[in-house]
């Protein structure tokens, strides 16, 4: 088991946002985190990354049988876990390089990722600075790409991002996830998704529905992504495979 | 005895407008003097690497000229190429008939006790002129330098761009390793005539009990440029000091850069003012202070007197531990209809989301504290040539290395 979350119950300043979470993810697999606004779902990234602010009340965290509950965040990190962000924070005077040079030294594979996903030139701008919607996400998958974590927790990689770049997204995602790799596969993802667009472009394996910090539904992520599609959240909740 | 001795002698205990109080008094009048190197190869090892620091090479390599003042002894003043005049400001006085154009006519004598004493026990200098049309190939570097306890330096400096000429000057200021207290005042009067280019960099590294007193004024005429950049990241005692520029001329323009640290102990007061007197005129002041203990106050002043000039006026401080101050007073004043002039302004700790984002990518948290401070400090100079852009990058680096 690659990650392995029991029983979690999280508090954000004093009030709880996830209840009772249980979460399994093997190695190689990709699931879908489903749920409306409010409900949970980066709460659950952030707590996973081990941010401060999310405050594990119960239950614990592993990743690859160590416990990480109390980790701090860059030992997670350190152990395999990488993050996309919605809306990360701009560094001042920081290249895009200078970051990715501490943690991968291979300038061609560098070079090269960032041509794949039409970023080269955006390696030596600031950290985020001035960046749109797509770019953002696609500098945080150019920042996984050169880390190359075993775990990917990626929060709504596709919002905000034009159709053309939702391609290339979509096909960083799937280099990231490894999906080129019929087997033997070793990377996993937990894939936060409102519009469902991702799945056009990464097979996913499972989804999970959070609503009000709680899991309520798991199952074949596209089924569920039809049935919150046509009948809305509460219905998919309902069916309590 | 001179109008302007007299004028100086009724300003002896004017006190200054901004900064602490200083007994002048206190420290020793005469130095020293120390013989003339006309190829700097009388320089102990230790006096060579403080010079270093701040950005002063003592073999000229690649410079276009040099200047160095230890104590009170102008002791090199050479210059490498055709139309570029370096001297001590003495020999300027006497070889330019007083200098009446420029001498004491940026900044006015009577502003405080310290532009008086200046006046008053004048200990030189320097007078840097590049002449019309004058491309100066490599930077001229000027280095004031105290290295006797407790003495007082009162340098006068004249810098003369004539019409269309182009200049880099870095500026070194600094003293002996063991020294603790001295005194440093320094006249600046920088003329940038019709169409020059001038990009004046200046690097402080104090003792411990320094006090520092420059009083630095500059005119900028029609189309011409000039470019400040001060760092300051081994703070003095006590360093005082608001230069003002002056947009003369149409379509003049300038940019101020300022970088500063204050560790325990230490009181920067430092600021910019411009005033955008003509048509078409364009400044920007840009000021990163980090406290570790000390206490900053950050000024910058624009006055717009003319319609459609643009101006604007950024000003952040770091803290980076929970003594200490910084106090931001950006202060915009708009005197006819039709400026254009902004500020901003933020002074706070760094941000745990900055760090938290960085660790998540695998660094410590002291590695990201460290990269985040790095970009903090990681001002655009403009106008700089590569070159010295990566001298001044590596001081930079050398600082931030002993203030985490």
């Amino acid at each position: 088991m690659l990650l392995d979350i029991r029983d979690l119950t999280v508090e954000v300043e004093g009030r709880e946002v996830l209840t009772e979470v249980d979460l399994q993810i093997e190695q190689g697999e990709t699931h879908v985190l489903f749920g409306k606004n409010g409900s949970g779902k980066t709460s659950l990234l952030m707590t996973i990354m081990g941010f401060s602010g999310y405050r594990v009340k119960k239950g614990k965290i592993f990743f690859k049988g160590e416990d990480i509950t109390n980790f701090p965040i860059n030992e997670r990190a350190k152990r395999g876990i990488g993050m996309s962000f919605q809306r990360p924070p701009t560094i001042k005077g920081v290249k895009t390089i200078d970051l990715i040079a501490i943690f991968n030294s291979d300038e061609k594979s560098v070079n090269e990722a960032a041509e794949s996903l039409e970023l080269t030139a955006f390696l030596d701008r600031e950290i985020n600075r001035g960046f749109s919607g797509g770019e953002i996400k696609k500098s945080e998958l150019l920042q996984l790409m050169t880390q190359n974590p075993d775990l990917i927790l990626l929060d709504e990689p596709e919002s905000g991002v034009d159709l053309e770049n939702i391609a290339i997204i979509g096909r960083a995602i799937k280099k990231l996830l490894q999906k080129n790799l019929r087997r033997l596969r070793v990377n996993a993802g937990l894939v936060i998704t409102h519009t469902g667009l991702i799945l056009n472009y990464v097979e996913a394996d499972r989804g999970h529905l959070l609503l009000d910090g709680r899991m309520r539904c798991e199952g074949n992520p596209r089924e569920m992504f039809a049935t919150i599609q046509r009948s809305g959240y509460e219905v998919c909740a309902r069916c309590q495979k | 005895m001179s109008e302007v001795k007299k004028r100086a002698e009724a300003a002896q205990i004017k006190k200054a407008a901004y900064g602490m109080d200083i007994d002048l008094s206190s420290f020793r009048k005469d130095a020293v003097p120390h013989a003339y190197d006309a190829k700097l190869n009388c320089l102990s090892g230790e006096e060579i690497k403080t010079m270093a620091d701040v950005g002063i090479i003592p073999a000229g390599g690649l410079r276009s000229g040099s200047f160095l003042q230890m104590d009170h002894s102008a002791v090199n003043c050479s210059a490498f190429q055709e139309g570029v005049e370096v001297m001590s400001s003495a020999e300027a006085l006497q070889k330019y008939d007083g200098l009446k154009d420029y001498w004491w006519k940026a900044v006015d004598v009577v502003t405080d006790k310290y532009t008086a004493n200046a006046e008053l026990a004048f200990n030189n200098g320097y007078f840097i002129r590049v002449r019309e049309g004058i491309k100066a190939k490599f930077p001229v570097q000027a280095c004031l330098y105290i290295g006797e306890e407790g003495l007082a330096q009162n340098v006068h400096n004249i810098l003369i761009a004539e019409e269309g000429s182009e200049l880099h000057v870095i500026t070194g200021c600094t003293t002996a390793p063991k020294l603790k207290r001295g005194l440093h005042i320094g006249i600046s009067e920088f003329y940038i005539k019709k169409g020059a280019t001038v990009t004046f960099t200046m690097i402080h590294n104090w003792g411990e009990e320094v006090v520092v007193r420059p009083r630095t004024a500059v005119w900028v005429e029609e189309g011409a440029t000039y470019n400040s950049n001060f760092v300051c990241m081994k703070p003095a005692r006590s360093i005082q000091m608001f230069p003002s520029v002056r947009l003369k001329g149409e379509n003049a323009v300038t940019r101020l850069n300022s970088i500063m640290i204050a560790t325990s102990g230490s009181e920067l007061d430092i600021g910019g003012r411009v005033v955008l007197e003509a048509p078409g005129t364009k400044a920007e002041i840009l000021t990163r202070t980090i406290s570790k203990g000390g206490s900053i106050i950050a000024r910058g002043m624009l006055i717009g007197e003319r319609p459609g000039v643009k101006a604007h006026l950024e000003c952040s401080g770091l803290m980076l531990s929970d003594e200490g101050s910084i106090r931001a007073i950006p202060e915009l004043d708009g005197r006819v209809a039709g400026v254009e002039m902004s500020h901003e302004a933020a002074v706070g700790k760094i941000s745990q989301e900055e760090i938290e984002y960085l660790m998540a990518r695998g660094l410590s948290e002291r590695e990201a504290t460290a990269l985040i401070v790095r970009g903090f400090l990681r001002v655009e100079m403009v106008g700089l040539p590569d070159s010295l852009k990566k001298e001044i990058d590596r001081l930079v680096e050398e600082s931030e290395k002993s203030l985490l």
